[in-house]
C-alpha cells in the first residue's frame, strides 16, 4: 500500500497582519494526483511556495519524502519538481538550452542530461522545436516547456501551480492529457487550479481552499456527499439583461439552498430542480428578465464550493 | 561550483544573443572614441600619436619688456616643435580662431603687463591674473600644455619681482635706502630685471618628443575612458538581469532546485565579472589594432583590467542589492554610468577638476582606471601601478561587503516572493 509522500501540518503564512494561509493540513499519497482547488487569492500558490522551500512558514511543518521542509530543504528540493504558475523560462535561449540549464541546476550532466532532454521534449511534444528560441513559441508551447523543466530530474513529487492559465483550449487539453500520462507513469502530482473541471477530470483527491483555509478535503464522491442530493441549476441570461435584483428574489424561493451570480449566470443549489424551476421562471418573468437557457447538473465540485462558501468558484 | 559556472555560462549565452546589448557594449565605445578622436584632432597628429605643432594665437597688448619676453619664450627654438604660435594684434580674431578650432589656445597679454609686473604692488600682482590663456575645450591636453608654459614664465617673473621687493625692504630697514630714493631705485632695478630676462632661458620646458615613453596621445586617454564608461553599462546590465530574473520567476525557480542562494548570487556575480572582462579585453585589443595604441606593459594591463572589472562589478552588485526593480536599476545605472564617467575623467581630465571633485572621483573605478592606463601607456612599470591596483582592490572589497550584507538582509526578509 502506498504511503504518504507529503504531510503538511497546520501550515501558516502571514505578511504582517495579513494571514495568507491560516493553518493548512493535508497529506498526499504516493502516485496520486491531489488537487488544491480554490479561487484566485485563496492561498494555493503561497501553500505551494512553502512546500517548495521558497517561503518559510510562519508556523506549522511539512515533510516531503520524510524530510522536513524547514530542516532539510536541500533533501526536499532533490525530490520535488516545480511548474510555477508564471512561465519561468529564458526566452532568449532555445528549448534545449533551457533544459540543459535547469537540468544542471538539479545536478544533472553528461550523457544522462542529453538523453533526458530528448525524453522530456518528446513527452511534451516539442522535439521538433528543440533548437528554436523560446521567444518564438506560442503560449501553449511555452507552457509545455515550463512543464518539461519540472520533469527534467524525474521528481518524486511534481508541483503544478495552475499550469493551464491563459492558454487556448487545445493547449489546455494537451496539458491535461500530459498530467494523466504522468499519473500512468506513477508520478505524484500536486495540482492547483481554480477550474473545477480540471480538478474533476484529474484529481484522485481534492482539497478545497478558500481565504487561506482548507475547507474540505476528500475524493470527489466524498465531497459531493457534503451537499447531499442537491442539484445545481444554472440559469443563463443575455448580456444586456440586468440580473442584479433577481438573485435576492431567487434566494427567497422555497427549495433554494444557495445562490450566486457570475458572468451573466445565476447558479442555484436546490433540493429538487423540478420543484424549484416553475417558481424561478415566474420570478424571472415578474422581473421582466428573459432566461436564455437552463442547465441542471448533478452535484459537483462547483456546487460543493457554492454550498460551503455561498459563492461561485470563479467569483 | 558547477551550478555557479552553469549560471554564469547561461548568462553569457543570453548576453551573446542580445544584439542591442552587444552593440552598446562593444561597438559604441569604438564609435565614441573614433568620434571624439576626430573632434579633438587626435587623428591629425603624427603617426606616432605625439603632440606637436599645437596652434596657438598670441596677442600682445603690452608695450614693455615683460610681454616681449613671454612672446620670445613662446617663439623660442626650444618650443618650435611643440608649438606653432602666430602673433596677431586682433584679439577678437584670435578668440574666433580658438572657437573655430583653428587654434587650440590664445595667449592674450594685457596692456600694462610689464608696468604692473615691474612696478606694481607685490600683493596686488598675486591676486590679478596677468595673462589670459583662452583655450579650446575640445583639445584639453594641448590647452593645458600652453597654460603650463605661460604659467611657468609668469611665475618666474613674479618670483623675481618678489625678490626685488624683499631687497628694497631690506635696504630701507638698514637705512641704506630712504623713502625719497625708493621709487628711483625700484625703477632702475626693475629695468635691470627686465634686461636680465631678455634671455629666453628663464623658462625650461622639457618636451622629449623623441622618447616614446613620454609621448602623450589623446587617443590613449580616450580609449580606456570609453572602455571603462561602457564597462559600467555592462555591470549595470548584469545587475539588472538579477532583478529581471526575480520578476520573470526564474530566480525563484532556481531556489526551488537544490541550489543555494549563495550559489545563485555567486553565479550572477561571476557572469557580470566575466562579461565585463571579455568586453574590456575586446575593447583593449580592438583599440590597439584600430587606433594603433600601445597600452603599455601587457601584464600591467591584464592586472589593471581584472582590478577595474572587479571594482565595477562591486558597484553593479551593490546597485542590484538596493534597487527594487529592473527598471530602477536601468535608470539609476545610466545616471551612475555618466556620473562616474564625468567624475572619473573620461571626458575631461581629472587634473582640471577642483580637489573635492577629484577626491570624489576616486570612489569610481573610472578614475583609478584612467590613472592606471595613462601610467602604463606612458611607460609606467608594475611598481608604479601598485597604488591604483590596491585602491581598486580596496574599492572591490568594500563594495562587495556592502552588497552581500544588504542582499542577505533583503533575501532573508522574503524579497524573492
Amino acid at each position: 500500500m502506498a504511503g504518504n509522500i507529503l504531510i503538511a501540518k497546520d501550515l501558516k503564512k502571514s505578511y504582517g497582519d495579513l494571514e495568507a494561509v491560516k493553518g493548512v493540513s493535508f497529506s498526499i499519497l504516493e502516485g496520486e494526483i491531489f488537487s488544491l482547488l480554490g479561487p484566485n487569492g485563496a492561498g494555493k500558490t503561497t501553500t505551494i511556495s512553502m512546500l517548495c522551500c521558497l517561503l518559510e512558514p510562519t508556523a506549522g511543518e511539512a515533510e516531503i519524502g520524510g524530510h522536513s521542509i524547514a530542516k532539510e530543504p536541500m533533501d526536499v528540493k532533490r525530490l520535488i519538481g516545480v511548474v510555477p504558475q508564471d512561465l519561468a523560462l529564458y526566452e532568449a535561449l532555445t528549448a534545449s538550452q533551457n533544459l540543459v540549464f535547469w537540468g544542471q541546476m538539479y545536478g544533472m550532466g553528461g550523457q544522462a542530461l542529453k538523453n533526458r532532454i530528448v525524453e522530456v521534449l518528446e513527452q511534451v511534444g516539442l522535439s521538433d522545436r528543440a533548437n528554436s528560441r523560446v521567444d518564438t513559441f506560442s503560449g501553449g508551447m511555452k507552457r509545455r516547456l515550463n512543464i518539461a523543466v519540472g520533469l527534467m530530474h524525474k521528481p518524486s513529487l511534481l508541483f503544478m501551480d495552475e499550469p493551464t492559465v491563459g492558454i487556448d483550449p487545445q493547449s489546455r487539453r494537451n496539458i491535461l492529457d500530459m498530467v494523466k500520462d504522468l499519473r500512468s507513469q506513477g508520478m505524484t502530482v500536486l495540482y492547483t487550479t481554480h477550474y473545477m473541471e480540471e480538478a474533476e477530470e484529474l484529481a484522485d483527491r481534492v482539497g478545497i481552499i478558500d481565504h487561506g483555509q482548507l475547507i474540505a478535503l476528500g475524493t470527489q464522491k466524498e465531497l459531493t456527499h457534503l451537499v447531499g442530493e442537491m442539484e445545481t441549476l444554472r440559469l443563463h441570461f443575455n448580456e444586456d439583461e440586468s440580473t442584479a435584483d433577481l438573485l435576492s428574489k431567487f434566494e427567497k424561493v422555497p427549495g433554494v439552498k444557495a445562490a450566486s451570480a457570475t458572468d451573466h449566470q445565476i447558479i442555484l443549489t436546490v433540493a429538487d430542480a423540478s420543484d424549484v424551476l416553475p417558481e424561478v421562471m415566474n420570478a424571472s418573468a415578474a422581473a421582466g428578465v428573459r432566461i436564455r437557457s437552463i442547465d441542471i447538473q448533478e452535484p459537483n465540485l462547483e456546487s460543493v464550493f457554492l454550498h460551503l462558501t455561498g459563492r461561485a468558484l470563479r467569483n | 561550483m558547477k551550478r555557479v559556472l552553469s549560471i554564469c555560462w547561461k548568462d553569457l549565452i543570453i548576453t551573446l544573443n542580445d544584439r542591442s546589448a552587444l552593440v552598446f557594449m562593444l561597438l559604441a565605445p569604438f564609435l565614441l572614441t573614433l568620434g571624439l578622436g576626430l573632434v579633438t584632432g587626435s587623428f591629425s597628429t603624427s603617426s606616432s600619436g605625439s603632440l606637436e605643432d599645437i596652434p596657438v594665437m598670441v596677442v600682445n597688448h603690452d608695450d614693455g619688456q615683460m610681454g616681449q619676453i613671454l612672446i620670445d619664450v613662446l617663439f623660442s627654438e626650444d618650443l618650435a616643435t611643440l608649438l606653432e604660435p602666430q602673433l596677431t594684434d586682433d584679439e577678437d580674431a584670435a578668440r574666433q580662431a580658438v572657437k573655430s578650432q583653428d587654434a587650440y589656445a590664445a595667449v592674450i597679454i594685457p596692456a600694462g603687463f610689464s608696468e604692473n609686473m615691474l612696478l606694481g604692488d607685490v600683493e596686488s600682482i598675486a591676486l590679478v591674473p596677468l595673462v589670459e590663456v583662452y583655450s579650446n575645450p575640445g583639445a584639453p591636453i594641448s590647452a593645458s600644455i600652453v597654460q603650463s608654459i605661460v604659467s611657468e614664465v609668469v611665475n618666474q617673473m613674479y618670483t623675481r619681482r618678489v625678490s626685488l621687493s624683499v631687497t628694497i625692504g631690506g635696504l630701507m630697514a638698514t637705512g641704506r635706502l630712504d623713502a625719497s630714493q625708493k621709487e628711483a631705485f625700484t625703477t632702475e632695478m626693475a629695468g635691470r630685471l627686465g634686461g636680465q630676462q631678455e634671455s629666453t632661458s628663464l623658462v625650461t620646458v622639457n618636451v622629449n618628443q623623441g622618447e616614446p615613453e613620454e609621448q602623450v596621445n589623446y587617443l590613449a586617454y580616450l580609449a580606456p575612458g570609453m572602455a571603462v564608461l561602457f564597462l559600467m553599462y555592462t555591470v549595470t546590465q548584469g545587475s539588472r538581469s538579477l532583478l529581471m530574473e526575480r520578476s520573470m520567476g526564474t530566480l525563484q525557480r532556481m531556489l526551488t532546485t537544490p541550489t543555494r542562494s549563495v550559489e545563485v548570487l555567486g553565479g550572477k556575480l561571476l557572469s557580470i565579472f566575466v562579461t565585463g572582462l571579455l568586453q574590456m579585453v575586446v575593447l583593449v585589443a580592438g583599440s590597439g589594432l584600430l587606433f594603433g595604441l600601445d597600452w603599455g606593459s601587457p601584464i600591467g594591463v591584464i592586472l589593471l583590467l581584472v582590478a577595474v572589472v572587479a571594482a565595477a562589478t562591486g558597484w553593479g552588485i551593490l546597485l542590484a542589492s538596493v534597487a527594487r526593480s529592473a527598471s530602477q536599476v536601468s535608470s539609476i545605472g545610466t545616471a551612475m554610468m555618466l556620473l562616474f564617467g564625468i567624475l572619473g575623467g573620461t571626458f575631461i581630465p581629472a587634473s582640471m577638476f577642483s580637489e573635492p571633485v577629484r577626491l570624489l572621483g576616486k570612489l569610481t573605478p573610472n578614475a583609478w582606471a584612467m590613472d592606471g592606463f595613462t601610467l602604463l601607456a606612458t611607460g609606467g612599470t608594475l611598481t608604479d601601478l601598485v597604488p591604483s591596483l590596491l585602491a581598486l582592490l580596496g574599492l572591490t572589497v568594500v563594495l562587495f561587503g556592502l552588497a552581500v550584507g544588504l542582499s542577505r538582509k533583503r533575501w532573508a526578509s522574503g524579497f524573492l516572493k
